[in-house]
């Protein structure tokens, strides 16, 4: 049903002529991304908006660029940007989770960057500025499908004022899970409501996966795909959980409705943001869009002396994937073009004009980020002592998740794990119940590393 | 006796109904046999499945009939139902109906008013202010009952969502109930009264034989409604875990946020069946009470 009515919509919309040229002295392309000024990724729309548009039909007479702007959770966008894909429709630059590139690619919807911006794609001078692991952001099958906005890390942020009257040192760096535990506890002891916050549940969807899963996964020494199989019920993915229960099973060291609140992720930005979370993980997004002093959705005034960071400890020094003492993970957003778009070469004109080392620049002044040039890296990073401690400590070390289409359901599924373990499963039921969906999902045993 | 009153002859007649039902075929039967077909499917939002979808037969519907969270869900959508459509809205709209059928004024015009502005707002709008009122940290009930940090939309989500549906839909019923007391002829009440029947008994032997017509129908109306109701998803997301997965929910977790379009369409189909069920359940009622009160009364009343 839902079907008809979108492929009825879609002649609506394409008869309303959202993208298409109304003659050859005007067209009209469009920005499609998750911000919005005054809400989620504000930076970013202010930005479009801003500087973006105005440049853009500056030196493109009668073209007229629109953004249409969201602010919901990723899940929500992702649905809606699929929705208008498989219809046909949609806006001509799209932003994309860069995860969600393959599955995108296998559905058609999105096409390989040359196929619909022309030849001038391989010829474009940013390639040789954006380093191969963040290139591979936007490739799928050995294609590029988009081009990356830029990358991100994670590590423990923690607050300093909590740890001074926990009397715990300053700097942190823990080496070991335990010692995030043994922090944790002490927090509790000296009256901190929640000591520690490592996403778990599957309302924080893919937050809980790549904030607590994977980079703990990563720390016990197995990556969720190696050697063409996943990693399945291991003792790996039991001390995961194991670990997840120690936070959240009775301890009182988290707080396991937070993680089944419906905004759960919200609220504890929030909380965090009052003092009231010590420790949590996340990635360096937390520190530039959500407790940014100015313009972040959780702003913290006192974030540049309050707030610390550290990384992410193996289980114990050594134990992590490559036998590293610590780990992290990164991903980041691309930008595709839409296949179905009208004006595919002028599209991709503006898209290459949003990855410039110029316009880039431009959004990295009103929010300084791991941007995907080097160029740019180079000349802004120093600016942010955080932004250049994961662009030195953290990338280095860092690992991606598996360019494959089937992933975000193997996520959703270990986020359901991380889910039993918050509503007062053991981690071996939970590890038991996530290897047999798990078969379901990869087509059988053969495909899982025990 | 004349099959052709319009005297139209079966060509122009047929002519007439045409478009009506080409609408119904586009609009209704083409949708349903479509979701059968896409139920038969592995069709997803994303990937593979998105482009070339494969039949995989009957696996999609045994596969929900078998599964346990089909089952809670069904069972959590009977508990919405019965608790917020039958016992909250029906009786709550029957009772103020019935207090305010013999006042007028101020009182009957305030409490209508009110009740009929849950009714009338915006979904989102409603779900932002009953989310601020249940809200855990900060919320206004936890305020004013001196309870800070009472998720009440965790510990008890189907009580909120059956609390709100309530809230939200009694004025409905109460409107129908209260033009259905109108019709009660006041000399059978006042009859009543004189033989010296208390309340319980005015209405089950005056009152509830007059309106069972008009209780049949508001039940049918409210609980098809409620079965299908998609906002409680404003409010909890079927949360935590699946506790408040009413079916609606259910579908859009499956189809929308789990990507499989084709089992979504399963469970649609199966969803649409159990309407089916209950929309002749509920006819074949309507239709027994008449029958019987005609053979009561030897002919239609008076």
């Amino acid at each position: 049903m839902r079907r008809v009515f979108v492929a009825a919509l879609a002649i609506a919309l394409t008869a309303c002529g959202s993208s298409t040229p109304a003659g050859p002295e005007s067209v009209t392309l469009t920005i499609a991304a998750n911000s919005i000024e005054g809400g989620k990724n504000s930076e970013s729309a202010a930005w479009i908006k801003k500087w973006v548009i105005p440049e853009f039909e500056r030196t493109h007479q009668n073209v007229k660029v629109l953004f249409q702007s969201s602010g919901v959770e990723d899940e929500q966008y992702k649905t809606k940007i699929a929705l208008d894909l498989k219809s046909r429709t949609g806006a001509d630059v799209i932003d994309l989770d860069g995860i969600w590139v393959g599955e995108f690619a296998q559905a058609g919807y999105i096409k390989p960057l040359a196929d619909v911006g022309g030849p001038a794609v391989d010829t474009w001078e940013g390639w040789g500025q954006i380093p191969q692991a963040v290139q591979g952001l936007g490739i799928f099958d050995g294609k590029k499908y988009a081009l990356p906005q830029g990358t991100d890390g994670r590590v423990l942020f923690y607050n300093k004022t909590l740890f001074k009257k926990a009397g715990l040192p300053e700097p942190w760096q823990p080496t070991s899970w335990q010692e995030i535990i043994d922090a944790g506890t002490k927090l509790k002891a000296a009256g901190v409501p929640i000591p520690i916050q490592i996403n778990a549940g599957t309302a924080m969807g893919e937050a809980t996966t790549m904030q607590g899963a994977l980079p703990l996964l990563a720390g016990a020494g197995a990556e969720i795909y190696a050697d063409r199989k996943w990693a399945g019920a291991s003792q790996a993915m039991k001390d995961v959980l194991g670990f997840y229960q120690q936070i959240y099973g009775g301890s009182g060291l988290g707080d396991p409705k937070l993680q089944q609140e419906a905004k759960g992720r919200d609220t504890s930005f929030a909380q965090f943001a009052e003092g009231k979370i010590a420790i949590l993980a996340e990635s360096d997004y937390f520190w530039r869009s959500v407790i940014e002093p100015k313009a972040g959705v959780a702003p913290m005034a006192d974030r540049d002396t309050a707030v610390g960071w550290a990384k992410i400890p193996a289980k114990q020094p050594g134990a992590g994937i490559r036998g590293q003492d610590f780990v992290s993970m990164s991903g980041g957003a691309v930008r595709a073009l839409n296949p179905f778009s009208k004006n595919g070469k002028l599209a991709w004109e503006l898209l290459a004009f949003m990855h410039s080392a110029e316009a880039i620049k431009s959004q990295l002044a009103g929010q300084v980020r791991i941007s995907s040039r080097d160029d740019v890296n180079a000349e802004v990073l120093t600016a942010d002592p955080m932004l250049k401690f994961v662009a030195e400590e953290v990338l280095p070390i860092t690992a991606y998740r598996p360019p494959l289409a089937v992933y975000p359901q193997v996520s959703t599924t270990l986020q359901e794990a991380t889910a039993a373990i918050v509503s007062g499963q053991a981690p071996d039921a939970a590890a038991a119940a996530y290897q047999s969906k798990l078969e379901g999902l990869v087509g059988g045993a053969a495909n899982i590393a025990g | 006796m004349t099959t052709d009153a319009a005297g139209l002859g079966k060509a122009r007649a047929s002519a007439f109904v045409l478009p009506a039902l080409a609408l119904i075929a586009v609009f209704l039967i083409f949708p349903a046999l479509w979701t059968i077909y896409l139920g038969l499917t592995d069709y997803r939002l994303t990937g593979l499945a998105a482009a070339q979808p494969r039949l995989v037969g009957v696996d999609n519907y045994t596969g929900a009939l078998a599964d346990t969270r089909f089952h809670t869900s069904l069972w959590l959508t009977v508990l919405f139902v019965g608790g917020s459509a039958i016992a909250g809205q029906a009786v709550l709209g029957f009772t103020i109906a019935w207090i305010l059928r013999s006042r007028r004024g101020p009182v009957r015009r305030l409490v209508e008013g009110v009740v009929l502005l849950s009714w009338i707002l915006p979904s989102s709008v409603v779900a932002f202010l009953w989310i601020a009122l249940l809200d855990r940290s900060g919320g206004t009930l936890n305020a004013l009952l001196g309870t800070p940090g009472f998720a009440w939309l965790l510990d008890y989500p189907m009580l909120s969502i059956i609390v709100f549906n309530t809230w939200r839909g009694t004025a409905f019923s109460m409107m129908l109930y209260s033009a259905a007391l109108e019709n009660v002829p006041p000399s059978h009440l006042e009859t009543a009264r004189l033989a010296g029947a208390s309340v319980p008994q005015q209405l089950r032997d005056v009152v509830f034989p007059l309106l069972r017509r008009h209780i049949l129908t508001n039940l049918l109306l409210i609980s098809l409604w409620t079965f299908n109701d998609f906002t409680p998803f404003l409010l909890t997301a079927g949360g935590p875990e699946g506790r408040s997965e009413i079916l609606p929910v259910y579908v859009y977790n499956v189809a929308l946020r789990g990507g499989s379009l084709g089992a979504g369409a399963a469970i649609s189909f199966l969803i649409l069946l159990i309407n089916l069920i209950m929309a002749l359940a509920y006819l074949r009622l309507l239709r027994g009470r008449r029958r019987s009160q005609e053979a009561a009364a030897g002919g239609p009343p008076a």
